[in-house]
């Protein structure tokens, strides 16, 4: 068996339709469980009080964010050498997904900003790559939305997103090219000594697995969905030239 | 509910506004795909009839 087997639309829909229970079930248990468990059952920071019970939106979704990306450029890859179409509705399906989780990462991120660091913005490495990203997300979707040939449209959006990667990458290393601004390095490292405490690090585990089964479930349904509007337009497109070939 | 102190207000936005947003993309992408399949069996019954 072949992955690219699943470039065929049929196979695609019907993986999916086996996977997406299982995806939706693990990512409300995890999101559940995580969220109730960070809100709730976990210590307040000995500097940051409370504001701590942030990291379990604001790093998933970070997270998701900048890997949403990556997820778009291998697919935009993918139809760049195969043109393979189901790689390309993925791309298109998991762009919004994408938009979403960068504005929670944003939005946690400045009022969480605010009562530490005293401001809700800064031009600091990290953040101004996490904001041109954001726009290169809605560029990539405005694209999509304005070209009307499906497949030219997929061509330029992959180009888009090529060129785009360049702030994803800096959006993970930044505090890592750059050793200035305010925001801190990595909270989940593999050296131990830079990671968060236990106590944060478990229950922000399962906040993570719950955004990952989150963006999965919701890519393959958006997939699945796109497939569906291109299948719809072709039989459209067909019944039209048979009108006119009848008159 | 857990006692924030001061940073109560941060930490409800936070939570509040992202969870809204999660909300929003998962029922519009479920109220599309249920629009969209409908009206594909639709156009299959029209292009089989």
């Amino acid at each position: 068996m072949s992955l690219w087997e699943y470039a065929n639309p049929v196979k695609f829909l019907g993986l999916s339709e086996r996977l997406l229970p299982w995806l939706w079930g693990l990512a409300a248990v995890c999101l559940g469980v995580g969220l109730t468990w960070g809100f709730f059952f976990t210590p307040d920071d000995f500097r940051q009080g409370a504001s701590v019970k942030i990291i379990y939106l604001h790093v998933p979704s970070a997270l998701m964010a900048i890997n949403a990306w990556f997820m778009m450029l291998a697919a935009s890859l993918i139809w760049i050498v195969r043109r393979h179409h189901v790689s390309a509705l993925a791309a298109r399906a998991a762009a919004p997904v994408g938009i979403v989780m960068t504005l929670i990462a944003l939005f946690t991120g400045a009022v969480w900003g605010q009562p530490i660091w005293g401001t809700w913005w800064v031009w600091d490495p990290r953040l101004t790559s996490f904001l041109i990203l954001f726009l290169f997300y809605l560029g990539y979707v405005a694209l999509w939305e304005a070209i009307e040939d499906p497949d030219t449209a997929a061509d330029l959006t992959s180009i888009l997103c090529l060129v785009g990667t360049v702030f994803a990458v800096l959006s993970r290393y930044a505090v890592l090219f750059w050793n200035q601004g305010l925001h801190q390095g990595a909270s989940l490292s593999l050296d131990k000594e830079e990671n968060v405490a236990d106590v944060f690090y478990i229950p922000l585990l399962v906040c993570i697995a719950g955004f990952v089964a989150l963006f999965l479930a919701l890519v393959l349904y958006r997939t699945g969905t796109e497939i569906r509007v291109r299948r719809t337009r072709a039989l459209m497109a067909r019944q039209m030239r048979a009108e006119v070939r009848d008159a | 509910m857990p006692d924030l102190g001061k940073y109560a207000e941060a930490v409800l936005w936070a939570y509040g506004v992202s969870l809204l947003l999660i909300a929003a993309i998962v029922v519009l992408s479920l109220w599309r795909g249920r629009r969209v399949r409908a009206e594909m069996e639709e156009t299959e019954q029209h292009s089989d009839g």
